[in-house]
């Protein structure tokens, strides 16, 4: 963190970034879109935490989500649709020194790039990845998505969806090294931005579902959430994600769960009695696999030239 | 030459299959040989011919290894689909490609050999040394069989000699299917002179590499051992392929494993792969080695995680590629296009194989050419290059991941299934630290400097990498302008286009035009591009000793393409391609306006407005010599009418 120092004469003091020195491209989403939330809770975490916006990145897919690159000044690299965990864990795997955001949605997500999410929940590369889950199709207008509700209408499936939704959380906790999952909203700033510093702070990949409001397309979508928030089950434990005391204030359904009982976290994931916000489950000594991807960085140039005239001594006749 | 008692010695040959005189051995020199080790899949041929190459290239000889590979792990056994093995061509001069027929093939089963005669690798004459356990068995499914198929060789003009390779070798081993490999080489060193030292080396690095004890060793040099005494108390005659003398060091290896050394020269760090035939033997040379020169293999989860790893690595500044074949290109094709779009650097390696969808998976094609240039949404001009030997395996990843860099896009290199898996010999490079990588760029970003600064001559910019103070841009597959901010005017679509393709032809003014094989001017060029390089010059050189004035040329970058082509084109009566890949025949039932050509020719028609014509095939394996060497004659003897 930025503070004076005590020898503060003989060093430069170190730049401090301010909100705005991570402010991008102004935002276009719909007004009232759950994503500007997200976005600023993302840019008061990076001015909270200082992190230099050059060693910073923001990888992402296609979708109404996946603009969020271009809006953060930071790198970026704004990819194909549901491509952004193999660029972000490419990012990852060679530069330990970058702090690695993934901005994705349902769609990119749970759907075009569900063996990616797979697959990077179990290489747990330290990266945050936010979902932003808003239940439809918004960039290509109105279309139904993995995590659609049964029932519910679009331009795909005007009669309505016939399938149960994808549960991106209980899905998440069935994968072998997932190490963080947690849920949080769009509409409650608190909770989303303690949910994302708690990510960042994690050392591996921490999958957060946002869920987000589309105005355009979903309207009222969460509006019995936000109306009564008894029908948040608010996760608590000293493990957990660590609220202020005007969050508990406000949610009063609350739970103590265990981020290390898995099979509690299941339980909740599926539970009828309300969505669960919250850290559902932890294991900061899962495997990593950046590192033994950020193995040899710092082989010299002698070392490389020395390998490859052993291996040609090998082919020697 | 031995056993005269085999049941099948009848109508001996005159020529160099020569048989038991008793007593003194004759020795026949001869300029080379083409060997071929057939078996049922899993009794080792393929280590047992590039052991036997190994040993032929470190006398001094030129060399040329094909596997003959089937396309399942375990196929059943004693059929023709399941032949699997090898074919060693070497030779006193250096050698570039199959060849034609085979001189003498050994083989652990006779079923096996329909399907080599079924691929056209033998000919009358050649000696066939068949294992003679079949016709000892009790099983008259097996026995009879066998021996209905030594009369069929026997009428078809082979030479058939019956040996005991599973007997001798049961003397040394409770496992021979395990061991017979080793007796074989043993023999085949005895009966072209080989240095049976220099072979026991060789099994012992190949088998310490394997982590195998001493017992394991010991016994296959007994049975190296056995093998050549056999031979020398049952063969009368021996031949003698003299060696040049060298003046460099060489080293031998397939295409895949000079891709992989290349890779490692190249100064990259990050080969990001899923396993795909015939692309994946060079990650796994990687995978064994390139830690120690700080590098990493990532099998992703698939093709598209593959491609889209090595991007964000390159992304971040780190030289990357990724390895595929055909399927795996296809699957990757988006992602290719992203970095043409977003000018990322990254070398794609292609080792085509026979298309379309799985097609022929262990086979050579040249198949993806077309799809390489063109097969992204959109325009997506990037390098395209392609080795036409072990050497150019090697060396082009060196250039390929300078050219991905210097002019920020993606560089594909196509090799094919032809260079991978063939061993061959190659001068030893000079290692130079200049191939390595630059250390990346960690300095500010000039303030004010775009994402996308285009020269306007060449297109070529310069691109920020993370951790560059002030560069924080965010690149995008989405149509840009020069600070990378998403632009749907159509102006800036268009320049941006007009910028990407600059470098294109940047690349191609400084590029040299290629070097003429055989006459510089005449009746004949043929073109070529990749693996069949050798045979299209051996095939040259045939119809010009037979007076005819033909020459060829052979394309290694095929985007851009070398510069004078339709200079040189002019020089010649015809001008046609020769590939591996469809093409319709000019007497098919089809109009020349109906008729599709071979990829190059397809492009070479369409860039240089020259009339010109193709010969090409798919027979799933290297074109041979002969079969180059008829369809340039049908040219130049008009029988086959180029156009209509």
């Amino acid at each position: 963190m930025y503070g004076l120092k005590t020898d503060w004469i003989d060093e430069s003091i170190p730049r401090y970034y301010t909100f705005e020195d991570y402010e991008g491209a102004k935002a276009r989403w719909c007004s009232g879109c759950g994503d500007h939330g997200v976005l600023t809770a993302v840019q008061r975490l990076c001015r909270d935490e200082q992190l230099p916006p050059e060693k910073t990145v923001f990888v992402s897919g296609i979708g109404c989500a996946s603009r969020f690159p271009h809006y953060v000044k930071a790198y970026g690299f704004h990819g194909l649709h549901g491509r952004a965990l193999p660029v972000a864990c490419g990012v990852r795997a060679r530069r330990p020194d970058l702090h690695v955001f993934v901005a994705t949605g349902d769609g990119d997500c749970c759907s075009i790039g569900t063996a990616h999410w797979i697959h990077a929940l179990r290489y747990n590369m330290k990266m945050v990845v936010m979902l932003l889950d808003n239940n439809v199709y918004g960039l290509t207008k109105n279309q139904t998505s993995p995590t659609s509700k049964k029932g519910s209408s679009s331009n795909t499936h005007p009669r309505g969806a016939m399938l149960d939704p994808i549960n991106p959380i209980q899905a998440s906790l069935g994968i072998a090294n997932a190490s963080f999952i947690a849920q949080t909203v769009d509409w409650n700033p608190a909770h989303l931005y303690a949910t994302l510093a708690a990510a960042h702070r994690h050392p591996g990949l921490a999958f957060v579902r946002i869920l987000q409001r589309c105005p355009h397309f979903k309207s009222g979508l969460f509006d019995s959430l936000m109306n009564d928030p008894s029908q948040l089950i608010l996760m608590t434990h000293p493990d957990g994600i660590e609220v202020d005391d005007a969050v508990k204030k406000q949610l009063v359904n609350q739970r103590v769960h265990d981020p290390s009982d898995l099979r509690e976290a299941r339980d909740l994931a599926d539970s009828q009695d309300g969505t669960a916000i919250g850290l559902f489950y932890r294991n900061e000594a899962a495997d990593r696999y950046d590192d033994f991807t950020v193995s040899g960085i710092a082989t010299s140039r002698d070392t490389k030239l020395r390998a490859l005239e052993t291996q040609l001594d090998r082919y020697q006749i | 030459m031995f056993r005269p008692s085999s049941a099948h010695t009848a109508g001996e040959p005159a020529t160099n299959a020569p048989i038991a005189a008793n007593g003194e051995v004759r020795a026949l020199s001869v300029p080379e040989q083409i060997v071929e080790i057939v078996s049922d899949s899993g009794e080792g041929a393929q280590t047992a011919g590039q052991l036997f190459g190994t040993v032929c290239a470190k006398m001094g000889n030129g060399l040329w290894t094909v596997e003959i590979i089937p396309a399942e792990i375990e196929p059943p056994a004693r059929s023709r689909a399941g032949a699997s093995g090898i074919r060693i061509r070497f030779g006193t001069k250096s050698i570039a490609n199959m060849g034609d027929q085979a001189d003498l093939v050994v083989a652990f089963n006779e079923q096996v050999l329909y399907s080599r005669i079924d691929q056209g690798a033998l000919r009358p004459g050649t000696l066939l040394l068949i294992d003679d356990k079949w016709g000892a068995s009790d099983d008259p499914k097996i026995r009879e069989p066998y021996q209905k198929a030594l009369e069929d060789f026997h009428v078809a003009g082979y030479i058939v000699r019956e040996i005991p390779i599973h007997a001798e070798t049961s003397k040394l081993t409770d496992n021979p299917q395990r061991g017979k490999n080793m007796w074989v080489v043993g023999m085949l060193c005895a009966l072209y002179g080989r240095d049976l030292d220099l072979a026991k080396r060789e099994v012992q690095l190949i088998f310490q590499r394997k982590r195998k004890g001493e017992e394991v060793i010991a016994l296959n040099h007994q049975l190296l051992d056995a093998g050549h005494a056999w031979a020398v108390e049952n063969f009368d005659t021996c031949f003698q392929i003299p060696s040049e003398t060298r003046s460099e060091p060489m080293v031998v290896m397939n295409g895949n494993a000079a891709i992989a050394l290349g890779a490692m020269a190249a100064g990259m760090e990050v080969c990001s792969m899923y396993p795909i035939t015939p692309a994946t033997s060079a990650s796994h040379y990687l995978a064994a080695d390139f830690h120690h020169a700080g590098g990493i293999v990532h099998q992703a989860e698939d093709e598209i995680a593959a491609v889209g790893f090595a991007i964000g690595a390159s992304y971040a500044g780190k030289t990357a590629l990724t390895i595929t074949s055909g399927p795996g290109m296809a699957l990757k094709s988006e992602f290719l296009g992203l970095a043409v779009m977003a000018e990322v650097p990254l070398v794609v390696v292609d080792v085509q194989r026979g298309g379309p969808a799985t097609g022929l998976p262990t086979k050579v094609e040249q198949g993806d050419l077309m799809s390489s240039i063109f097969g992204q949404p959109g325009d997506a001009p990037k390098v395209v290059m392609a080795p036409s030997s072990h050497e150019e395996c090697f060396h082009f990843m060196i250039t390929a991941r300078k050219l991905a860099e210097s002019f920020r896009t993606p560089v594909f290199v196509l090799s094919d299934a032809n260079l991978a898996t063939a061993q061959a010999c190659l001068p030893r490079p000079t290692v130079s630290e200049e191939w390595l990588s630059p250390p990346i760029d960690q300095s500010p970003w000039k303030e004010g400097s775009p994402a996308y600064g285009w020269d306007p001559e060449t297109g070529i910019s310069r691109r920020p990498i993370p951790g560059q103070p002030g560069g924080a841009f965010v690149l995008t597959g989405l149509a840009h302008d020069e600070y990378s901010h998403i632009a749907y005017e159509s102006s800036i679509n268009q320049r941006a286009m007009n910028m990407r393709s600059r470098k294109i032809a940047a690349l191609q003014t400084a590029l040299k035009p290629p070097e003429i094989h055989g006459d510089e001017e005449g009746d004949l060029l043929v073109v070529g591009w990749g693996s069949t390089r050798g045979a299209i010059e051996e095939a040259v050189d045939r119809v010009r000793h037979d007076g005819h004035r033909a020459g060829s040329i052979c394309l290694r970058f095929l985007s851009p393409l070398e510069p004078g082509l339709r200079e040189i084109f002019a020089r010649y009566r015809r001008v046609m391609t020769v590939e591996i890949n469809y093409s319709d025949d000019p007497r098919d039932p089809i109009t020349a306006s109906e008729r599709r050509y071979s990829q190059l020719a397809w492009l070479l028609r369409a860039t240089t407005l020259v009339d010109v014509d193709c010969w090409s095939r798919v027979p799933g394996q290297p074109l041979p010599p002969q079969m180059i060497e008829e369809a340039l004659r049908s040219r130049l003897e008009g029988a086959d009418s180029c156009t209509d």
